[in-house]
């Protein structure tokens, strides 16, 4: 009995550790990279979406190259440990490119795996400077503006525009939401500002009345915060039901239907920074429309810069003729791609340029777009 | 700073200190009973306040009149954690009473896990909008010269109102006394003719109920609520529950309002990074140096 | 039959339990939806989870355990066996003698999840001396994992020091901590230590998360060097074999010390420790000495684990070590089983390759762990594999103390 046991699950352990995964050939091989399950998954799931439809409908026209697309899959939870355990999942599994990661920190910790087996990474969410800065990563891509990107266009809007002065600035102490507070920062006393309040909120907090007490002394001219849209939608209903009706600025993270669902009233006024509204291109119907087809549901965070990042890997190979890394990074310097988030090419460090920024205001229950705007180059 | 400035965080203090103070009260009543800390009971709360958005969302999906939800949800909410709080002890805790000290602490520590990702699951990782059931009358802010907003307002008269009745439920009833005895000594208590196992019960009932009040409480306050916030939340009121002197009821609503106190002036006149080392700081200091809390009673260990 | 009426009640009740949060979910329309299959599907598992659940308490109180089918006796008979600790050492030695060609045949990415696999090895076996020998619950063992990681990822950065200097200086680094840590709470008891241990594990995040000056906070450090070999230029796919090595070696030493360490003075004493503190502090044991040689010998094994991962990951922020991650490790030394060696390797082993492997597993994880842990509490509160500890007992009949 024992040793049936012990063989057993000796054998067990074999065929789990060791079962290599069945390679077919002709296939082009785009890894997944993001969070797909645990309590991050909210930020990931959409752009997995976004690669299933994209890669779906690129099969059903034949696929690329005369070759199926077939995705490799690889949840890393948002955590960098599982992002390099996925890196070299991607890596053995010998895919062509990789669409992710999702957050900045596996980002970093998967890149130095990319560099050294010489693989292209495009992700569509992470917005760390230093991740594309000086050409650091020749074979990274992304298909978002990065965070002194966004800015400079919210420091100028604000210096301009909104003739702000007292500038109060409050994140989440996550790298995403810190990192355009501190950017802005560097930038808004540059030009002058006074920064009177830059502090961090504990976004799991039972309440927030002590920083919201504390925002209303601070008598700011605007609040730039940092952070994932669920926090500041609770930061605002809070204030605004205090009667602190400070205008507030964000990010990118913002940008989504569910902030003015979960905001309310209270998102009223809001602006905050997204590529340029380019709903009216066709392109981008067309992938709302798949995801509602496929999901039945709206899109959700960074769904389309994801279903971008498909689209120019895609077509880069396309354009390259092959997998070869290094033809693809140079059909992704030099040629133009369509996405919903309209024309791009990607310039020498990685970030995509022809990507357009602009601001905008929520009016009535709905994100206007302002005529402040700025093309990365 | 100015004198406003100051009473203002005193109050933002107080309301966020009352509901550590309801759900501090579920922690010292059972550590009180059955010596255990029930690690579970921050979840308790999350669960509370979910049933409350889901029966909420179920009335307002038939057309109930608005005016009912509030308190139509609140009590379903408060009801169905109650059914949570007494099938967890049966499942989780009834059969460790005899077992070693450390068992029933790593049983809860399961339970919690268990809970959020039973909610994460079944409902969703994201975070949902909380209706806003709190009526937000503006005069009264104005009447308070901003130091009070209406749901801080609600949220002091209701936990208040609730934290006396409990003391005095405690303290008079046939229901409350023979709690005490059993928390003085249970098989004395037993001898007595006091089933002790109906007592646990009880007394996990009343404490996910109130858990449940501040659940709700809070989400309507907040506006959105997810799985996850039961953690923290419990973290904090058992840290409260520590300060005050765990076991103490009076001792759970004194430690629930000085944390709550210390981290809006931390908040206020610090700054909001600081939070929560403030709290944890505050809980490993305590249990160091006064681990009876303020009003715990010192216990000798008995060999 | 009042069996069957005690589930059908139960599974009843759980189903009204349920009722709102799996019965009903709320559209983004605030429309209402509700899952009846789900909740009879709850139902029904309760129903049978009900019987068993019945037929465990009764046959416990009737203490015959003759009733049970012939499999599953086997199957407990198994576990239960004196040779149980042998037939667990058995199947480690069946995967040791893998260990060393697993790189050959594997791909890298198996070796990586294998380090990954192997650190909280480490970490188990650290986190079972101070658990499972000396019986003193630590809720925050994620802060001195932290603190190792840091203490490689801070001195590469700033100083440029190695691999090799920072191992011993994170172990170092550790024991302080945890010797700061345990000096002080030398005197609570059991359930009050492990709430300390908790906020001592979140203001460590905290502060590594604040400090940014030093730490980068949340942007954390990247860049990490992995070890070297006598200056050898070493690609990724090599590094990784090598770190893949370095951690087969750094198990082996932490299974032989703390085994060792386990029959030795001070692992007896802390073994008196957790059955009885009054007890064994009466028969002359230094309570003091020896819970804080159980503190500093158990966080030195997490700093080293913390070294190890920050070379194998490369980067290191403070979200890598959340209580989750506490609770994680705490998980695999209870499902292995509570001071054995065997049992919390075992217990780290399946924790981390189980769910690495079975991907559709991913979601539930978490919640089968909760699970698992409340099960486990009440049906083999000893886990997987006991820890037994050494009984010199006389024996007429085979005339030698066995080491049971």
């Amino acid at each position: 009995m024992k040793r049936v046991f012990l063989s057993a699950v000796a054998a067990a352990l074999l065929s789990m550790g060791l079962a290599a995964p069945l390679q077919a050939a002709d296939t082009i091989k785009i890894g997944v990279a993001g969070a797909h399950s645990g309590d991050l998954a909210s930020y990931g799931v959409p752009s997995l979406n976004a690669a299933k439809i994209v890669a779906a409908k690129v099969n059903a026209q034949g696929g690329v190259l005369g070759k199926q697309i077939e995705l490799v899959i690889g949840d890393d939870q948002c955590k960098p440990e599982l992002g390099t355990n996925v890196a070299t999942k991607l890596i053995s599994d010998k895919v062509a490119v990789v669409m992710g990661h999702i957050c900045s920190g596996p980002a970093k910790a998967s890149l130095p795996l990319y560099n050294d087996a010489h693989i292209i990474s495009m992700s569509p969410s992470a917005t760390t400077p230093g991740l594309t800065a000086g050409g650091a990563n020749p074979m990274f891509f992304r298909t978002i503006a990065k965070d002194d990107d966004q800015a400079k266009l919210t420091s100028r809007f604000m210096l301009e525009s909104l003739k702000a002065k007292k500038i109060a600035y409050v994140h989440d102490n996550g790298d995403y939401g810190k990192g355009f507070c501190d950017n802005n920062r560097a930038l808004m006393e540059a030009g002058g500002a006074k920064t009177v309040l830059f502090e961090a909120i504990t976004p799991d907090a039972v309440d927030f009345s002590p920083i919201v007490r504390k925002l209303r002394h601070a008598k700011a001219d605007i609040i730039v915060f940092g952070g994932y849209q669920p926090t500041a939608s609770k930061l605002l209903q809070q204030m605004r039901r205090s009667r602190v009706m400070t205008p507030d600025v964000g990010h990118d993270g913002l940008k989504y239907d569910a902030f003015i669902k979960m905001g309310g009233e209270a998102a009223g006024g809001v602006y905050c920074f997204y590529p340029k509204d380019t709903a009216s291109l066709p392109i981008y119907k067309e992938a709302r429309q798949a995801h509602i087809d496929m999901f039945k549901s709206e899109p959700g965070s960074f769904y389309y810069n994801a279903y971008s990042a498909m689209l120019a890997l895609i077509n880069a190979i396309k354009e390259a003729g092959s997998t070869d890394t290094d033809k693809i990074v140079e059909a992704l310097h030099t040629k133009k791609v369509s996405t919903p988030l309209g024309e791009l090419v990607f310039n020498k460090s990685g970030d995509a340029a022809g990507l357009a920024l602009s601001v905008y205001q929520i009016k009535g229950g709905k994100f206007v777009e302002t005529n402040y705007s700025v093309t990365l180059d | 700073m100015d004198f406003q400035y100051f009473i203002e965080l005193f109050f933002g203090g107080l309301t966020r200190g009352s509901i550590y103070a309801l759900i501090a009260l579920g922690y010292t009543l059972v550590y009180g009973i059955i010596g255990l800390i029930n690690f579970a009971h921050g979840e308790i709360y999350m669960i509370g306040a979910f049933t409350a958005l889901l029966v909420a969302g179920l009335l307002g999906y038939l057309g109930f009149p608005a005016g009912g939800i509030l308190i139509v949800a609140a009590l379903a909410a408060i009801v169905w954690t109650s059914a949570y709080g007494y099938t967890m002890e049966k499942i989780a805790y009834k059969p460790l009473r005899n077992a070693p000290r450390l068992s029933p602490l790593i049983s809860a520590i399961g339970m919690s896990t268990f809970l959020q990702n039973y909610v994460l699951l079944a409902q969703t990782p994201d975070f949902v909008p909380f209706p806003m059931l709190l009526p937000d009358i503006d005069w009264l802010l104005e009447k308070f010269n901003y130091v009070l907003g209406p749901s801080d307002f609600f949220i002091l008269v209701v936990s208040f109102i609730t934290m006396i009745c409990l003391m005095l439920w405690i303290r008079y009833t046939r229901m409350g006394k023979a709690m005490r005895a059993t928390a003085q000594n249970r098989t004395m208590a037993m001898l007595l003719g006091i089933d002790a196992n109906h007592i646990i019960s009880v007394t996990f009932i009343v404490g996910s109920a109130l858990a449940a009040l501040g659940g709700v409480l809070i989400a309507s306050h907040m506006g959105q609520i997810n799985f996850g916030i039961g953690f923290l939340a419990g973290m904090k009121a058992f840290t409260a529950a520590v300060l005050g002197g765990i076991g103490s009821v009076p001792g759970a609503v004194l430690g629930g309002l000085t944390l709550g106190l210390a981290e809006s002036f931390t908040t206020g006149y610090v700054a909001g990074n600081y939070e929560d080392v403030l709290a944890f700081c505050l809980l490993i200091l305590i249990l160091i140096f006064r681990p009876d809390g303020i009003l715990g009673k010192h216990q000798v260990q008995k060999v | 039959m009042k069996r069957i009426v005690h589930a059908l009640v139960a599974a009843v009740w759980f189903m009204v339990l349920c009722s709102p949060i799996m019965g009903l979910q709320i559209q983004p329309d605030k429309s209402v939806v509700f899952l009846w299959k789900r909740l009879a599907a709850l139902g029904v598992g309760i129903f049978f989870a009900s019987l068993l659940w019945q037929w465990y308490f009764s046959s416990q109180r009737a203490s015959v355990s003759l009733r049970m089918p012939a499999a599953v006796t086997s199957a407990i008979g198994l576990f239960k066996q004196k040779k149980t600790r042998r037939a667990g050492l058995g199947i480690l030695l069946v995967f040791m003698l893998l260990i060393p060609f697993l790189p050959v045949i594997g791909s890298i990415y198996q070796i990586s999840i294998l380090i990954s696999a192997l650190i909280y090895v480490m970490l188990a076996l650290g986190l079972n001396i101070v658990v499972g020998l000396a019986g003193q619950l630590v809720l925050g063992y994620a802060a001195f994992y932290a603190i190792g990681a840091y203490t490689y990822a801070l001195l590469t950065t700033y100083f440029g020091f190695g691999f090799w200097i920072c191992l011993p200086i994170g172990g170092v680094m550790t024991i302080l901590f945890g010797l700061a840590l345990g000096f002080p709470v030398l005197r609570l008891r059991g359930d009050y230590l492990a709430i300390v241990t908790l906020g001592f594990g979140e203001i460590v995040r905290l502060m590594l998360l604040n400090w940014v000056s030093i730490t980068g906070g949340s942007h954390g450090i990247s860049n990490i060097p992995k070890p070297g070999l006598f200056g050898i230029d070493m690609d990724i796919q090599q590094a990784t074999v090598y770190l893949y090595y370095l951690c087969v070696a750094a198990v082996i030493v932490a299974i032989v010390i703390i085994s060792r360490l386990k029959n030795s003075r001070v692992g007896l004493a802390l073994q008196a420790l957790r059955e009885d503190e009054i007890a064994s502090e009466a028969m002359g044991i230094n309570l003091t000495r020896v819970k804080l040689a159980a503190f500093a010998l158990s966080s030195a094994w997490a700093g080293f684990a913390g070294v190890f991962f920050a070379a194998k990951t490369s980067f290191v922020n403070p979200a890598s070590f959340t209580f989750m991650e506490s609770a994680m490790m705490l998980s695999m030394v209870v499902l292995g089983g509570m001071g054995s060696i065997t049992g919390v390797t075992l217990g780290a082993l399946i924790l981390i390759l189980v769910p690495e492997y079975l991907r559709a597993f991913a979601d539930y994880r978490m919640l089968l762990f909760g699970l698992v842990m409340v099960l486990m509490m009440i049906f083999r509160p000893q886990g997987l594999i006991t820890g037994e500890r050494r009984k010199y007992h006389v024996t007429a009949l085979d005339g030698k103390g066995e080491a049971a």
